[in-house]
């Protein structure tokens, strides 16, 4: 037999770290040069999520105000300081919403992306990434003119600055791999709407988002506890806040590796059986 | 003038049975909107236990504030928006041209089309937060409180239905509007809240260019006795001059639309 009639084997392509790193660099420069096409777009979404922060600002700042001064140890430009920073964790936390995965599903795009080499995770993970790119910049005319007008007050000191784009970039893992958890169930059911404002009420109360855990009642400073939430808006806001010294600052680190290790562990998983239900029609 | 309420009754009639056909959809509601309104109503206990006095509004009076707010938004959710989405989706689909071909006027026509009932949940809630609120304040019932009322809600109503549509209408040059609805939308968040707690700019931005102030404060201060004749007739003056304003411009969008369509 000649060496022609042996059949082929195809080598497993490997998909080795250079690959996948131009693989994350594309899916961020896409981001990139998508985003920065619609500055007015952009500048309107800003405002759709700094309205938020604001809204909250503007009520415990009246109501710190009201009693005195202080509430929960929060002046009312420490309330400033906390809110205006919250913008900027909000634009870091952003990741792929369940109504996008929803779409995706729904539209059949997961077929395609399923096709490819790499797990359509990492895809998601590098856009989301190079996002933050053009989110800092539209945010920066924002945070100031938020500064401006609010006169915040914060006191960090260098280490604390130092961590923050570290717990930062770790917040937003936390929340990147959870709201992929969340989308997952769409392979299982098309009513999604209620489960998913669940979540955001959940993450509303739990997290820091409406207002910092220790003026919060005690009943759900303690539920926050057993939930991811705190990790990605809370802890971050108070580092660069100056409130975590360094006891705080370690423990607060490893609870966010854990519960990015528990929901990277939980995707992996979900993601197995997912797939298994998964069937396309059309193209 | 009969003609319009004529055509929504008979364009609600469809959208109703359309939509009976699936029940489930109202039972989601309902969660839903328990949901949002059990939130709302934590973030409120969350301020009381700190403070019974907002800018001047005591805790009844905050809930009955939260009440025109829920109310509103279901109002709108359901009679205003869904148009709106369902307008914008024609001009960008080429499909408007359907609708200028009726002999009957075209913005009475893209502005009753469509009904969410669903969305009624919202009013049936905020009605009941409202009562509660009333009850706590112990309001002495008069026809002038009920008048002045339903009077600021329906003005309220009509300034969010002129500011929505003429975002719309922005839809006859621009391909990405949705941002902006999307963004006014957030903005009527800021409505949970008498508008008098917010730094000047912010509160004469939420008066006049997004008119949050006179859809939510304005009837939540009826309601609790401190709207004056003036103000009242303010109103009633504002909401007229942008009803015509709306009314010129899109006349004017019209013109500057061509259909892609045929």
């Amino acid at each position: 037999m000649s060496e022609l009639a042996t059949p082929i084997k195809p080598e497993p392509r490997r998909f080795g770290l250079r690959n996948m790193l131009t693989m994350y660099a594309v899916a961020a420069r896409q981001a990139i040069i998508e985003q920065l096409q619609y500055p007015a777009a952009n500048m309107m979404f800003m405002v759709h999520i700094l309205i938020e922060p604001v809204i909250y600002l503007v009520v415990w700042s009246s109501v710190a105000t009201s009693q005195g001064g202080a509430i929960g140890g929060y002046t009312a430009a420490e309330f400033a300081g906390y809110y205006i920073i919250w913008t900027l964790v909000r634009q870091f936390n952003l990741a792929i919403g369940p109504q996008g995965f929803h779409w995706r599903i729904k539209e059949g795009r997961l077929a395609a992306e399923l096709l490819r080499p790499v797990h359509p995770l990492l895809p998601d993970l590098g856009y989301y990434l190079g996002y933050k790119v053009p989110q800092t910049i539209y945010w920066l005319p924002m945070g100031i003119l938020l500064w401006l007008l609010f006169k915040p007050e914060i006191n960090p000191v260098a280490w604390q600055i130092a961590a923050f784009p570290v717990v930062l970039m770790l917040a937003f893992f936390v929340r990147f791999f959870f709201m992929w958890l969340l989308g997952l169930v769409c392979f299982w059911t098309e009513r999604v709407d209620a489960l998913f404002e669940l979540y955001f009420a959940a993450e509303l109360l739990f997290s820091g988002r409406l207002v910092p855990l220790e003026v919060m009642p005690t009943w759900a400073q303690n539920v926050a506890n057993f939930l991811p939430f705190q990790w990605t808006f809370y802890f971050p806001i108070e580092v660069l806040l100056g409130r975590v010294d360094l006891p705080e600052f370690w423990p607060g680190v490893l609870a966010q590796l854990a519960w990015i290790a528990g929901g990277y562990t939980l995707v992996r998983l979900i993601w197995k059986l997912a797939v298994k239900r998964f069937t396309a029609v059309g193209s | 003038m009969l003609k319009p309420i004529k055509l929504f009754g008979l364009f609600a009639r469809i959208s109703i049975l359309n939509e009976v056909q699936y029940r489930a959809n109202f039972f989601l509601q309902v969660l839903q909107s328990s949901l949002s309104l059990g939130t709302g109503l934590i973030v409120l206990s969350v301020v009381y236990s700190y403070t019974d006095n907002l800018g001047g509004w005591s805790q009844a009076e905050l809930l009955a504030v939260y009440g025109v707010f829920v109310l509103m938004s279901g109002l709108i959710g359901s009679l205003v928006l869904p148009n709106m989405w369902a307008f914008m989706e024609d001009v960008r689909e080429g499909r408007l041209d359907f609708t200028l071909t009726k002999p009957e006027d075209a913005q009475v026509l893209i502005s009753v089309r469509v009904v969410a009932i669903w969305r009624l949940v919202d009013v049936v809630l905020g009605l009941v937060v409202l009562g509660v609120a009333i009850t706590r304040m112990g309001l002495e019932a008069s026809w002038w409180l009920a008048f002045a009322f339903a009077a600021t809600l329906i003005m309220g109503m009509v300034l969010l239905y002129c500011v929505l549509l003429l975002a719309s209408i922005l839809s006859f040059w621009f391909v990405r509007v949705w941002e902006l609805m999307e963004m006014m939308q957030s903005i009527f968040q800021a409505g949970r809240w008498p508008v008098g707690i917010y730094p000047d700019w912010l509160r004469l931005g939420l008066t006049y260019l997004i008119p949050v102030a006179f859809a939510v404060t304005v009837p939540a201060e009826a309601l609790t006795g401190r709207l004056t004749p003036e103000l009242l007739a303010g109103t009633l003056l504002f909401t007229i001059v942008a009803l015509v304003v709306t009314r010129l411009i899109w006349k004017w969008g019209l013109r500057n639309y061509s259909g892609a369509s045929a």
